[in-house]
């Protein structure tokens, strides 16, 4: 694991994306308190905290779903508080839902290809006749999808209804939609969310591929402790919408406030 | 107040064409209470359909599209039953009728249903408009029938001293104004001081937690649906009566949905407003602003009411989706 | 053991994307075709028709695009007819007022009126959805049912409201015989299934349907709402106006104000939902089913020797409807389209059960 650690301690960059003292309430309750971390290209961040702390409010805060009442995010140079989440996207952004929000009438394949429509360009007038360049983009991205499926091993279900997928499948197309998107910072909500060992190890396997194949920053939303200490390369803790911690997992392990908070029993 | 503002130029815009015909001197201000008072008593029966609607909508979360046709049922009920027997004993089986209606409307379309959104909902009750419309016209049949209340129908003058020429003021209005005054209140005593009505807000705040606190949700139902039939039946009485019963009053029924539009889907207090509202501004609009129409764009004839509610409706849905007095919608993810 | 895709591999994504991959289904298809082009003109009546094919295959073009709009996109309307009577008075007035215009051209520009209009009353969408918008639909309806009675220039000042277009003409071919009517019919319903059938499985389809299954979701992967919503209005309005002009010029040939009124909005509403939802060949069923109700409901009683009168059988044409409605509605949400995919399922394995 060290000569891993190493080699992709060596490729991180520059700070991509900052959140700075972002504040959230919905009527009287208040998500998120003036929280502030950055995150690095090409890094592993990941977000933890109790249940409620308010990991899932950052990341809508971060997409452009929720607009904080103060502070903003810093991306690419750009600073923002209100864009809307398809703005965020076409920036470079994408996630996965905690909930999947997967389109349960579409096949896996629509799914991912429905993906790949920020870089689709042809007009209406060309896709109702499918003449041409239409036809061409639909045979290129189809190409595109068809390597992220194999990427992620869901080859045998492309032309299934995505509702009839057992879950572990499901969170998989879900991956699959927002790597579509070829973003520079992938957010995941809970990604491991309710899997078996197997599962989870496959998903981490897929997780850290990403991150070495395509340079993908992962900011990512996990709670069993044993992933995130070995996947990740910096931590931010949240509790009760405040950060409470941020660093390496060691720096993170030895902080008391976080051991208080929450990392009172180890996996 | 910033997000406020176009509601209450809304509001502004409205309040002005109100006043305008009397501001300007177009119309004598007797003709203007006229007016005014008419579109009060339309908005009365406006507000009574609408009434059904909400309270179905608030204890079942389905949008009722057939309380038209459950009025004009009702009415149909009254009109042919009063032909064979007195009418208070027709009132009564009327009643008992539609609480069997209320019944099997639960059991067989809203029971299956109850795991579809809110879309399916709407179709289903349009099927069941369908369904009653025919059922209603084959049972009690399609010609015109009448209702008698006893009430004398010509209008009487009053207030002669203070307008010129005296308003002439609809005895039956009146009466009708009078007796949904006292429905509504009675169904706000039923809601806040009876053991039931506590109930039937518990399940509109909450199925679940209601369910989990024993209420019997299908019960709960089939009287909620049971008081909007009696909604219904005194509705299509005072309608039947002023208007004849016949299919139209469906198509009347509705105009109450921008009602609750305007007041806002699950208020009881936003369906009278609402009522009266539209019911004021409709019959301004035909007569005030129609001739105008008119002669600006040279139509033939008037007929602004057919579409005034709903254009009101829309601009409504547009600057304040959740109505005057309804409650906003906050969509987590 | 007929019905299996053995032996039918795809080496190309341009083969496996087709619109009939099967290769069964492309031979029924031409059968199809073949028999609808060509053998229905010359055996059938001029009765069958007048009264079911040609209101048959308009009606079907007016319930692709109202399912364009609802079953792909998710927007409810229920004032659809409202834009089939803009397409009517829009060909209606330029077939009038410029009569050196070839019929197809009126056609595609009273579509564009249509598509025009259908973008103004769908900006509603953009902020409120489900029953509130169904609600702002029906603002369209009956201002449409107004606008077109009262402004007397849409109807030529006729004095009593009602309009007579011209017959239609195609390249010095006039279409007065009820089988020349189906055949263009025909030709047009083909050539729109095939446009509708290419938009949706492209990006703006799929886009459709994103808003209609989750449209948070869809606006964090890049779709944008306002584009995806006003473009299914603008399709869904094309499509039914170019219906309701031809419902007009070919099917009524002449008709006052209310032939476009709110019945008519709730037959193409049932025929989607009785057809199916997110289905271009239940527009197909749904259309058939409401064109062959009332006849059926006419005949069946005479062939059984009980004599219903015409006011009966409506009432029970409406009974009939609203019972179907709830029944599809609780059964199969998915309409006689999904019923016709589990028996083609069921084909697959026949004769063997399972």
């Amino acid at each position: 694991m060290t000569g891993m650690e190493n080699t992709r301690a060596h490729r991180i960059g520059e700070v991509i994306l900052a959140v700075e003292g972002v504040s959230l309430a919905f009527g009287g309750v208040q998500a998120l308190k003036d929280v502030s971390f950055d995150v690095r290209e090409h890094e592993v961040r990941a977000i933890i905290g109790p249940n409620g702390a308010g990991k899932s409010s950052m990341l809508n805060v971060i997409n452009g779903v929720y607009h904080p009442q103060q502070g903003t995010i810093r991306y690419l140079g750009r600073e923002y508080h209100d864009m809307d989440p398809h703005e965020v996207a076409a920036s470079g952004i994408s996630r996965t839902f905690q909930s999947l929000a997967l389109f349960k009438g579409m096949t896996v394949l629509d799914n991912i290809m429905a993906g790949r429509n920020l870089k689709m360009r042809t007009n209406i007038l060309m896709q109702a006749l499918r003449i041409g360049p239409a036809l061409r983009e639909e045979i290129e991205h189809r190409e595109v999808v068809e390597g992220i499926i194999d990427f992620l091993e869901i080859q045998a279900y492309r032309k299934m209804q995505v509702g009839r997928l057992p879950y572990g499948l499901q969170k998989r197309v879900d991956l699959a939609r927002a790597l579509a998107m070829e973003p520079r910072v992938l957010l995941l909500d809970e990604p491991m969310a309710g899997m078996n060992l197997e599962e989870k190890q496959d998903m981490c396997r897929f997780i850290l591929d990403v991150n070495d194949q395509f340079g993908t920053t992962i900011v990512l939303i996990e709670h069993d402790m044993g992933v995130v200490m070995d996947i990740s390369d910096r931590l931010v803790v949240l509790d009760y919408g405040r950060k409470i911690g941020d660093g390496t997992p060691d720096e993170v392990r030895g902080n008391q406030a976080v051991i208080d908070a929450y990392l009172g029993v180890s996996h | 107040m910033k997000k406020n503002w176009p509601v209450i130029l809304l509001c502004l815009v409205l309040a002005t064409g109100l006043v305008l015909p009397l501001a300007t001197g177009a119309s004598p201000p007797g003709f203007y209470v006229e007016v005014l008072l008419g579109g009060l008593m339309a908005g009365v029966l406006y507000s009574l359909v609408a009434l059904g609607f909400a309270l179905i909508f608030k204890a079942s979360g389905v949008f009722n599209f057939a309380q038209g046709a459950m009025v004009l049922f009702a009415a149909l009920a009254v009109a042919r039953l009063s032909e064979q027997m007195p009418f208070w004993l027709a009132i009564v089986l009327a009643l008992a009728i539609m609480v069997v209606l209320a019944w099997l409307i639960e059991r067989l379309v809203l029971r299956p249903l109850v795991n579809q959104e809110g879309v399916a909902l709407l179709m289903a009750t349009l099927g069941v408009t369908y369904f009653l419309d025919g059922f209603g016209q084959t049972v009690w049949g399609s010609d015109i029938y009448k209702i008698e209340l006893g009430i004398a129908k010509e209008p009487v003058m009053v207030l002669e001293q203070i307008f010129q020429g005296g308003i002439l003021v609809n005895k039956e209005d009146f009466v009708a104004a009078i007796v949904a005054a006292a429905l509504v209140l009675g169904l706000a005593l039923f809601f806040q001081k009876t053991p039931t009505g506590r109930a039937l807000r518990a399940v509109a705040d909450d199925h679940q937690a209601a369910q989990s606190i024993g209420i019997p949700l299908n019960r709960i139902w089939v009287i909620v649906w049971s008081v909007a039939g009696l909604v219904a039946l005194v509705a299509g009485v005072i309608w039947g009566s002023k208007l004849g019963v016949q299919f139209s009053l469906s198509q009347v029924a509705l105009k109450a949905l921008p009602v609750v539009i305007l007041g806002g889907f699950t208020s009881v207090t936003g369906a009278i407003v609402g009522g009266l509202i539209i019911g004021v501004g409709e019959k301004m609009a035909e007569v005030f602003l129609g001739p105008v129409l008119v002669k600006a764009f040279d139509l033939a004839g008037g007929g602004i009411e057919n579409w005034f509610a709903y254009m009101l409706a829309l601009l409504f849905l547009l600057v304040r989706p959740e109505g005057l007095f309804g409650e906003k919608h906050i969509d987590r993810v | 053991m007929l019905y299996r895709e053995n032996g039918q591999f795809k080496s190309s994504y341009s083969s496996d994307q087709q619109m009939l991959p099967i290769l069964q289904d492309r031979v029924l298809m031409i059968a199809l075709l073949a028999i609808a082009f060509v053998a229905v003109p010359l055996f059938v009546s001029d009765y069958v028709f007048l009264s079911l094919l040609i209101p048959f295959l308009i009606l079907t073009l007016a319930a692709i695009g109202l399912n364009l709009l609802v079953g792909y996109c998710g927007q409810i309307s229920i004032g659809h007819a409202a834009f089939m009577a803009v397409g009517a008075y829009a060909a209606y007035n330029l077939a009038l007022r410029i009569p050196q215009l070839n019929f197809l051209v009126v056609l595609v520009l009273a579509g564009f009126i249509a598509a025009a209009v259908g973008i103004l009353f769908g900006v509603p969408s953009l902020r409120i959805k489900g029953l509130y918008l169904a609600v702002a639909t029906l603002a369209a309806q009956f201002f449409m049912d107004w606008l077109f009675a009262r402004v007397k220039w849409f109807t030529n000042y006729s004095p009593s409201g009602s309009v007579s277009p011209p017959p239609v003409e195609l390249f010095g071919w006039v279409l007065d015989a009820p089988a020349e009517k189906y055949v263009f019919l025909l030709g047009v319903l083909v050539v729109f299934t095939l446009i509708a059938k290419n938009l949706v499985r492209s990006h703006i389809g799929r886009e459709w349907m994103a808003m209609r299954d989750m449209d948070v979701a869809a606006e964090v992967i890049g779709i944008r709402p306002v584009y995806a919503k006003l473009t299914a209005f603008a399709v869904s309005a094309f499509f039914v106006g170019v219906a309701g002009a031809l419902w007009g010029f070919v099917h009524l040939g002449s008709w006052e104000p209310l032939a476009f009124n709110l019945t008519l909005s709730l037959n193409l509403l049932f025929m989607i939902i009785i057809g199916g939802m997110g289905s271009l060949l239940g527009c197909y069923f749904g259309a058939a089913f409401i064109v062959a109700l009332p006849i059926v409901l006419n005949q069946v009683p005479a062939w059984l020797g009980v004599p219903i009168s015409t006011a009966t059988a409506s009432h029970l044409e409406f009974m009939i409807f609203g019972a179907l409605i709830v029944f599809f509605l609780i059964v199969e949400p998915h309409g006689l389209a999904r019923l016709w995919a589990i028996g083609k399922e069921k084909l697959r394995l026949w004769p063997f059960p399972h």
